[in-house]
């Protein structure tokens, strides 16, 4: 972990709005989210299965499925440039080469017709065009190494059946890397490992990515692995981030409840002794169709008040960056104009 | 590999002893029989037949002597057609049948996958139900309203084609297209719908999110990441279709008038043949089994998580 305060920033997701047409109506899976990265650090998107973590990524790539989805609005700023108004050719020339991405099933992702040595080959003469066969081989062999893959020269002509699942996720991340990108979205890359390899595998993204002074979006629903790792956190719930923070000021003072349960909820080694049942949220996180404006966390909350039934709470800044989406934190004057409005607007239905 | 190879080809001699079994058995069990006819014989001259095929033994001495002629290769006599015997009738028709099924088979794959592919990357245009289109009519309208109307428009009113014969009628090459577009009709539109599903389904998969994931343009995805996984499910129906495709295009023979196979097994079957039924059903078991073990073959050179030892 390295703190970057004064580094530049790399990448910048304005109000970001992605939403899916479905039979049952429209799913706003992002709904209006921000956050920016900047150069060489590690920020972590956190938050339940469902919460739009997974969308938020693959939106900043261009890879969500459409029909039915589609990025509805905001921005998404790389390099000074809106990502959301390049041609499909100029994105392409981003993927991989600027913006890398790796995924959670190790297992999947690789093709399992193609030798490993084609599919790091190809990366690499796709965005480098000058470089041969020989010396693209040469250099996925360095990667693999690098990932620490034994017998690299060898392994790299094996199909990806014949590797671990954990020696797949390295593969991916020496691919992932094998071009340089300024930035490695790493989607949930741990959660289908075995816990042994987990953190092997959350270790050689830090160190690589601090080598190569990449800066990574680490995907997990797990704050847990957050710590070790992030400079900056974003707790995301039902398709918002409600809470943003440096991590150390975020575990100092989790504000909004939601986050707090969540770190109520990391199991830890000295007090979770035997019996003693681990933390866990109630409820389930809501449907994200058809949302009424409210906090979408208030029938799991149990310090929600009227208005948090009534309408969306307002991002306060709680100083040094720490923004939070909570009622609590506002003033008085503003919840009594919230629920002033809401009461007109149900009037008038 | 090669092992593999030799015990496979090993394995196919009891598989096929065991249908020859059965079916001279079978045929024989059913009623009647090859000199069972309205007309009551002279008892002189069905027992001189009789004794002339030998249907006056005891049948596990018939199946014997069967069994022994077989090993030399000699499938007998006709029960009908007195002039020949059954190894002449299969070997002028088999060849005939086999160009014919595998110029079909060859239209149905060309046309099919590209059909199929189209109609992937172009789900829900026009495109796709253009193909899709012609694939139901393909498979819901029969080969005997399919191959009539298509010699009647490029045979009879265009006379772009001979409306009917063989290569040996003169006419060369162009008897062959109507019977094998018509042949192949079928086969196209299964192969075109098995492969739009097929496709569809690949580019779901994680790895083609991957590879775009890297900046891959969409045909080299196709082309590279997705085709071989899309065509697993094609290379398996090949078997059972290319056995079915040249022994099964009894209508299209009628129609077009070619002296192929699919005629003596309707036939042999209404004349109580036995010889010519049990060998018409050797020669189809023989050409499922060895097209099987070709469509394994190509699996496990397709898929490199198959492996034979
Ligand atoms: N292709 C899709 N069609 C419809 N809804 C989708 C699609 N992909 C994701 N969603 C919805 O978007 C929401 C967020 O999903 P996702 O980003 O995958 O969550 P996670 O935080 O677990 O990664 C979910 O409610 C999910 O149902
Ligand atoms: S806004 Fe209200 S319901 Fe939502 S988290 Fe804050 S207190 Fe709980
Ligand atoms: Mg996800």
């Amino acid at each position: 972990m390295s703190m970057k305060p004064n580094a530049k920033t790399v990448l910048e997701v304005k109000d970001l709005q992605t939403y899916f047409k479905t039979d049952a109506g429209i799913v706003k899976a992002v709904d209006g989210v921000s956050f920016s990265v900047r150069e060489g650090e590690t920020i972590g998107i956190v938050g339940e299965s469902g919460s739009g973590k997974s969308v938020t990524n693959l939106s900043l790539m261009r890879l969500i499925p459409s029909p039915p989805g589609r990025i509805v609005g905001g921005e998404i700023l790389f390099e000074g440039r809106d990502i959301l108004k390049l041609t499909e050719k100029q994105m392409r020339s981003i993927r991989g080469k600027k913006i890398s991405m790796i995924f959670q099933d190790p297992m999947t992702s690789l093709n399992p017709f193609l030798k490993i040595s084609t599919q790091m080959v190809e990366t690499i003469r796709l965005h480098e065009k000058d470089v041969s066969t020989q010396e693209a081989l040469e250099r996925s062999i360095e990667m693999l190494k690098l990932v620490g893959i034994p017998s690299a020269e060898k392994r790299i002509q094996s199909y990806p059946h014949q590797f671990s699942g954990g020696m797949r996720q390295r593969v991916m991340i020496a691919q992932a890397l094998s071009c340089n990108a300024e930035v490695l979205i790493a989607d949930e890359p741990t959660t289908a490992l075995d816990v042994t390899i987990q953190a092997q595998i959350l270790e050689l993204i830090a160190k690589l990515s601090d080598k190569m002074g990449t800066a990574v979006i680490l995907i997990t629903h797990d704050l847990g692995v957050v710590a070790g790792m992030c400079d900056q956190v974003c707790v995301m719930y039902a398709g918002k981030i409600v809470e943003k923070a440096e991590t150390d000021e975020l575990y100092a003072r989790p504000s909004h409840p939601y986050t707090e349960g969540l770190i109520k909820s990391v199991p830890r080694m000295d007090t979770t002794k035997k019996g003693n049942r681990l933390f866990s949220i109630e409820g389930q996180p809501p449907n994200v169709i058809d949302l009424p404006p409210c906090c979408p966390f208030h029938p799991r909350c149990h310090k929600a008040m009227e208005v948090c039934r009534h309408a969306y709470p307002p991002v306060k800044d709680l100083g040094k960056g720490h923004e939070v989406a909570c009622w609590l934190f506002a003033d008085e004057s503003e919840k009594q104009q919230a629920l002033k409005e809401a009461n007109v607007k149900e009037k008038a239905e | 590999m090669t092992k593999y190879i030799v015990n496979r080809l090993l394995g196919m001699i009891p598989t096929l002893l065991i249908i020859i079994t059965l079916s001279f058995f079978i045929v024989r069990i059913a009623p009647g029989g090859p000199f069972a006819s309205e007309r009551k014989l002279p008892e002189v001259v069905e027992r001189n037949i009789n004794a002339k095929y030998h249907l006056d033994e005891p049948l596990i001495q018939q199946y014997g002597r069967y069994m022994f002629d077989i090993l030399r290769g000699d499938l007998g006599p006709s029960f009908k057609y007195k002039d020949y015997d059954v190894n002449y009738y299969i070997a002028n028709s088999l060849p005939k049948s086999i160009v014919l099924g595998s110029y079909a088979m060859l239209l149905a794959l060309v046309f099919g996958i590209s059909a199929g592919i189209i109609a992937a990357i172009r789900q829900n245009t026009w495109l796709d139900y253009l193909s899709m289109g012609v694939a139901v009519i393909g498979i819901s309208v029969p080969l005997f309203v399919i191959a009539p109307v298509l010699q009647l428009i490029f045979a009879m009113k265009l006379k772009w084609l001979p409306t009917s014969g063989w290569y040996t009628t003169g006419e060369g090459w162009k008897t062959v297209i109507l019977p094998a577009v018509s042949l192949s009709f079928a086969y196209f539109a299964n192969i075109a719908r098995l492969t739009r599903s097929s496709m569809l389904e690949t580019l779901r998969s994680d790895y083609i999110r991957t590879a775009k994931a890297k900046g891959m343009k969409n045909t080299t995805i196709i082309f590279k990441h997705a085709m071989k996984g899309a065509m697993l499910p094609i290379v398996s129906y090949l078997g059972p279709a290319f056995a079915g495709i040249i022994t099964g295009s009894i209508v299209v023979e009628q129609i077009f008038r070619v002296p192929g196979l699919g005629k003596f097994f309707v036939q042999s079957s209404f004349n109580r043949d036995y010889t010519l039924i049990v060998g018409v059903v050797i020669v189809y078991s023989a050409i499922l089994i060895v097209m099987n073990f070709v469509v394994d073959i190509i699996y496990a050179q397709l898929d490199p998580r198959i492996t034979y030892k």
